[in-house]
């Protein structure tokens, strides 16, 4: 991104813009007594008992709360930026930590057994649910390429069937698709177990995502290259495969990661046809023992490091396209 | 050229060609024939309908009325080996359309290559000898963003003689160029024209007109107004139109 070179003041830095931070933000923890929470039985030394603190009570604690976050915002202001971005995400990582801690959650529960729910989750879970996704975008590229180029030609028929495959795909719930191709489809004779019922909705679904993505990849090559191709001789196939799409595929890469990672979440959704990839086992062991909150976090926490690692490979993708451009 | 080859042996004919853009007639009537070996050059204020008239040659735009023969082959809609004429004919353009993601050779070998089945080895040669003639062999495992605007123009030459072409058809080749790169440029096309390729040129490099030329064909308002050698065309123009406009182009 472009980045100014005049430097501009940082407002954090003007004693004005700071006060007025500090009332407005000391405001809005005034709003929410936080007199009966972990913030006032830390404060009782100065406010007694943080029950009977009253206005005095709140006045101090969100006092306090707002010095600490005002403090910790003048302090990070004067990091270098790699630093405070570090540091950011590490108080966030932090304050979601304190947010699962507040379930008051038995987490020794994820690693007891033989073998343990955690590995149970890996192992089960975990592969189940990158196999679905793997072969799903597979598939969902492949009719990507093939809607993309029928949405871009003048033959009625690939156009009709294509937008009108668009359409529908991009126009039902994903969870709906699911339900119909698993419980539609046998009754015009076709039995299809349950793994194969859920790629074929997220492929089906993420195909008509991706059919738009790669035609507006293929259509932001600019004329001239269809042109010149032409004037050589070459036809619409070779063109298309050796021109047009080796340059789109830059343009492509970065949503069609999102999409991946998109669909690698949203098969979540097969697990209501009793799939064990990892929503559907995080359910299932959590509520034998009532330990649904610890399950489902696990998946939670798996299902971030995932997308975390896809983003990481995704970055590396495109840098590479970068350098080559 | 002597008049009877002029008769027998036109290369690109045009037979009262016309083509609308929607209600806008671009081209209205167009009679025109072009020999081999013979070079023309084409000018006219913008929206003359000069571009399209050299594109509707190899039929990157469509013509509505009236033939085109190139070579002998009539270009229409329904045409199934379009291709097949297309190879004959190079063309150059405005924005040179070379191709980004490959090298300069792999740009001068993929025609050869893909559509002639030349075998890579003989591309190659062809390919080189090629950039050779357009004075930039050095550059040709560089791709075109790092090369000059006139340089990635040479190149577009090049690209279009490795496929051995009959006629080479030039879109106003320097117009997207800086002041100081359109010499590199033009000094290619007189060696060209030298060489004896058959060229039409939409350009309004005067000075190359005067010195390549055969024919000049003023265009105004998708009409061929006048056309004529270069000294007569430039020392006495007949309509008002043409004399305007060397007016402006020559001040």
């Amino acid at each position: 991104m472009f980045v100014d070179t005049v430097i501009e003041d940082k407002s954090l830095h003007k004693p004005a813009f700071l006060l007025g931070l500090s009332i407005a933000v000391l405001a809005f923890f005034f709003a929410f007594n936080l007199t009966d929470t972990i913030f006032g039985e830390f404060l009782s030394p100065v406010i007694g008992n943080p029950k009977e603190s009253g206005f005095f009570g709140r006045l101090v604690v969100s006092f306090v709360l707002s010095i600490i976050f005002v403090l910790n915002l003048l302090l990070i202001s004067f990091a270098r930026l790699k630093i405070q971005i570090l540091i950011v995400w590490i108080e966030l990582f932090f304050l979601f930590l304190a947010f699962a801690y507040s379930f008051d959650l038995e987490l020794a529960y994820i690693f007891i057994g033989e073998p343990s729910k955690l590995w149970l989750m890996i192992s089960k879970g975990l592969f189940t649910t990158i196999y679905i996704s793997a072969v799903s975008i597979a598939i969902a590229t492949a009719i990507a390429i093939v809607g993309a180029i029928a949405k871009l030609s003048n033959n009625g028929f690939a156009y009709a069937i294509a937008s009108f495959y668009t359409s529908l795909f991009r126009g039902l719930p994903l969870l709906l698709q699911i339900y119909l191709i698993y419980m539609g489809l046998p009754q015009l004779g076709f039995m299809i177990d349950a793994i194969p019922s859920g790629i074929a909705a997220l492929s089906l679904c993420y195909g008509a995502y991706m059919t738009e993505i790669f035609r507006a990849g293929i259509q932001s090559i600019p004329k001239g290259q269809w042109e010149a191709s032409r004037a050589l001789g070459f036809k619409f196939g070779l063109i298309l495969r050796k021109i047009i799409l080796p340059q789109s595929i830059p343009i492509i890469v970065p949503p069609t990661g999102n999409q991946f990672i998109a669909m690698l979440k949203d098969s979540s959704l097969v697990s209501v046809l009793g799939i064990w990839e990892l929503m559907f086992m995080a359910k299932k062991i959590g509520a034998k023992d009532f330990n649904n909150l610890e399950m489902l976090l696990t998946a939670a926490m798996i299902y971030w490091a995932l997308t975390i690692i896809l983003e990481m490979i995704q970055a590396r993708i495109e840098r590479k396209y970068q350098q080559k451009a | 050229m002597s008049a009877k080859t002029k008769i027998e042996n036109p290369v690109i004919s045009l037979d009262g060609v016309s083509k609308w853009y929607g209600d806008f007639q671009a081209l209205k009537d167009i009679n025109l024939e072009i020999n081999l070996k013979e070079k023309i050059v084409i000018c006219g204020p913008s929206g003359s309908g000069k571009s399209t008239l050299i594109r509707c040659l190899n039929r990157l735009e469509a013509h509505q009325e009236g033939q085109i023969h190139v070579s002998g082959v009539e270009l229409h809609e329904t045409m199934k080996d379009v291709d097949i004429v297309r190879r004959d004919i190079g063309m150059v353009f405005q924005n040179f359309n070379l191709f980004p993601h490959l090298t300069v050779l792999e740009n001068c070998m993929a025609g050869p290559n893909w559509v002639r089945g030349i075998d890579k080895k003989e591309a190659e040669k062809r390919a080189v000898a090629m950039l050779e003639q357009v004075k930039i062999p050095e550059q040709a495992d560089k791709y075109p963003d790092q090369l000059s605007g006139g340089q990635q123009q040479r190149v577009a030459i090049a690209r279009s003689l490795c496929m051995e072409p009959k006629v080479m058809l030039f879109d106003e080749p320097t117009s997207a160029l800086d002041p100081e790169m359109v010499s590199e440029v033009l000094d290619t096309m007189v060696e060209l024209a030298t060489s004896g390729m058959t060229m039409i040129c939409v350009t309004h490099e005067m000075g190359f007109a005067r010195q390549v030329a055969d024919r000049i064909i003023f265009m105004a308002d998708g009409e061929i107004v006048e056309q004529n050698t270069p000294d007569e065309f430039f020392n006495n123009p007949k309509s008002d139109r043409t004399k305007t406009f060397l007016d402006q182009i020559l001040i």
